[in-house]
């Protein structure tokens, strides 16, 4: 692939959108992490409870598995993993909307 | 037909409440991503803001509607282990291809859309028969979509049909009119981990019930499937084998035309990568998304067995034991309460995001391809933005008619299947043409586009109508596709001569080797290091596809 430096192509409604791109107002958009990681923790919470306190006839439904306590504390440690990460690597500011090489 | 307890699931209270607060999230997420929408590239493509990660999920996930879960469960109870093809050789090599080849061509060039690409590198009679051909299958499989949605719900939880079809069509259209692509897309990442959750444990009890994987690999060789049910390319130097295709069939049908077709000309796919915020991340997003697709069959194909061993009387031709009902009806015979909540959120999940996946593609396609180039120019980006949200509610009113028309056919999404596959080959042949060959005039575009549709499209209408004899639906789909593929190129080097070709300039970050393509555009300082490379990620994923299936030969 070769690099010449020169841009690509031009098109009038392509070149109006990137104009209009400047306004943008993307960088307001939320980190999604917390909502998987909120989301994850409450399912995480009901099902290891729902688990706790499972008869001997759910368990047996499920094979002698008690699924509900397990999957429960694997969402849990997934919800709170998502909620670490966000809050250990929060999102990398957006790069500032200026560049435009050889225009 | 019925085997007693129907597929009716045994849900509480509990169960409901996981259900809702999933549906109160989603909306929330649709209401939260408003704030970051002032532009129409903010409604439609996220503001081409999003981390490699985010729009890499939300490229799998797109994919993982209907059809994925349970059609896939439902071929593995029925082919066997062959159903991985549709995975490690039907969907990886695309993807990486997607990535590593065609993806700077797409993001370099600031196309909105595929068509727009089509638009810039031929000219507008081939712009507008894209536009209209995909705009066209996307409401209608919205609509299937939407139906299989309401199916499940009337199955498993007793809904009505029509309450099931308005409350599914309600809670995508709220959350895409309000939240745009950054809405659908934030909603596809969290419905990728919901499915999962609710799919792993049903795998599981699946697996323990059945002994473990040798209890399992026993267990099929007694079934009806048999040693063969085993073996991914065992016997296909014939067509003697469960999915009757032979390798020929399914190296270059299968995994070159039918797949390279979907993935990498398929708006609703290449939406996701095109939101990513520079080059590096928008290669890489199908790449990432290759990751998950590879393990992906652990969890359909491996409950599709459990099924087809455990559930006596499964592969009826009609009722609750077809194979299509293989993950419910495990849902119903392992999941206690509590992880069927988990469960039936997942699956609802995912016919979501498959029907977003459509509404959100539709919704730029209409706008910027149809509206804004041919029918009201030179508007303001404020009306464009308005337009869109017009457009997702025309399409999810369309796709409500179009389900109860799906509701009249006993099979449609298999036709909708074959069709859709077999209008993405000669589109395919006609993309990669053009990427690669600068001399390839619009002319020859439009007439490899349009003739290879039409052969296509008229080898299944002959097939359909008995003229023409295949031994399965998807034998039929590889050839039509290899055919329209092959008319395709042979039209485009018959034209290209006589026809005037387009200037170097203009073909500048479109065709390769003619420059303008920065692949280091906009970088950010982390995008350097070696493990994001899209080249080395894209390569480690091939290569896993390829060990994947050394245990499964």
């Amino acid at each position: 692939m070769s690099n010449d430096g020169q841009p690509p192509a031009q098109d009038p409604l392509i070149d109006e959108a990137q104009e209009e791109q400047r306004r943008s107002a993307a960088a307001r958009l939320f980190d999604i992490r917390r909502v998987i990681g909120g989301l994850f923790v409450a399912y995480g919470v009901i099902v290891t409870l729902i688990g706790v306190f499972d008869s001997r006839a759910e368990i047996d439904k499920a094979e002698g598995v008690r699924i509900n306590l397990w999957a429960g504390l694997v969402m849990l440690a997934f919800g709170l993993f998502m909620l670490l990460w966000q809050w250990l690597r929060p999102a990398e500011p957006p790069a500032p909307n200026e560049k435009q090489p050889g225009t | 037909m019925d085997d007693g307890g129907g597929l009716r699931l045994d849900m509480n209270g509990l169960d409901y409440l996981i259900l809702a607060l999933y549906f109160v999230t989603v909306l929330g997420v649709g209401f939260a991503a408003r704030r970051a929408i002032r532009t129409s590239v903010d409604f439609f493509l996220s503001g081409r803001s999003l981390p490699a990660w985010v729009t890499g999920l939300a490229f799998v996930s797109a994919n993982l509607g209907a059809l994925e879960i349970i059609g896939m469960a439902a071929n593995g109870a029925q082919y066997g282990v062959m159903t991985v093809h549709y995975y490690w050789i039907g969907a990886v090599p695309a993807m990486v291809f997607l990535g590593i080849v065609m993806m700077p061509f797409y993001y370099g060039s600031k196309v909105r859309s595929v068509p727009e690409y089509l638009r810039l590198r031929f000219n507008r009679p081939t712009h507008l028969l894209n536009a209209i051909s995909f705009a066209v299958a996307q409401v209608l499989i919205a609509g299937v979509n939407l139906y299989a949605l309401a199916l499940v719900m009337q199955a498993l939880l007793g809904w009505p049909l029509w309450t099931a079809v308005l409350v599914g069509a309600a809670i995508v259209l709220a959350y895409i009119t309000i939240g745009g692509l950054s809405g659908a897309i934030y909603n596809e990442v969290l419905q990728f981990f919901v499915i999962l959750a609710g799919l792993i444990p049903v795998t599981v009890i699946g697996l323990v019930k059945v002994g473990g994987v040798n209890g399992l690999m026993d267990a099929v060789r007694d079934s009806k499937l048999g040693e063969a049910g085993l073996h991914a390319w065992q016997d296909t130097g014939t067509t003697a084998n469960p999915l009757g295709a032979h390798w020929l069939g399914i190296v270059f049908g299968l995994g070159f035309v039918l797949s390279f077709g979907y993935w990498t000309t398929n708006f609703a796919e290449v939406q996701r990568a095109l939101s990513a915020k520079n080059m590096s991340a928008a290669r890489r997003t199908p790449i990432i998304a290759a990751y998950p697709k590879l393990f992906i069959p652990l969890v359909t194909v491996i409950p599709g067995l459990v099924a087809l061993v455990t559930v006596k009387g499964l592969g009826a031709e009609s009722g609750d034991l077809q194979y299509n009902n293989a993950i419910p009806l495990l849902m119903r015979d392992l999941l206690p309460n509590g992880v069927l909540g988990v469960a039936v959120t997942g699956l609802l999940a995912s016919f979501m995001a498959g029907m977003a996946a459509n509404v959100s593609g539709f919704n730029t396609v209409f706008t910027y391809d149809i509206w804004q180039a041919y029918i009201r120019r030179d508007r303001s980006d404020e009306y464009y933005l308005r337009i869109g949200r017009w457009a997702t509610v025309a399409a999810v009113v369309v796709g409500i008619g179009t389900a109860f028309i799906a509701a009249g056919f006993s099979n449609i999404m298999n036709y909708i299947q074959a069709l859709f596959s077999v209008f993405n080959a000669p589109l395919f042949a006609t993309f990669i043409i053009g990427m690669f060959w600068k001399r390839m005039t619009a002319l020859a575009g439009f007439w490899s586009l349009l003739l290879g549709t039409l052969v296509s499209l008229s080898l299944y209408l002959l097939y359909k109508g008995g003229v023409v004899n295949f031994n399965s639906d998807l034998e039929e789909s590889f050839w039509g596709a290899g055919l329209a593929f092959a008319t395709a190129v042979v039209v485009a080097a018959i034209l290209t001569p006589l026809t005037a070709p387009k200037r170097d300039e203009e073909l500048r970050g479109l065709v390769y080797g003619m420059g303008g393509v920065d692949l280091k555009g906009d970088v950010l300082a982390g995008d350097a290091v070696w493990y994001r490379s899209p080249v080395l990620l894209g390569v480690i994923a091939v290569a896993l596809a390829a060990l994947f299936y050394i245990p499964v030969f």
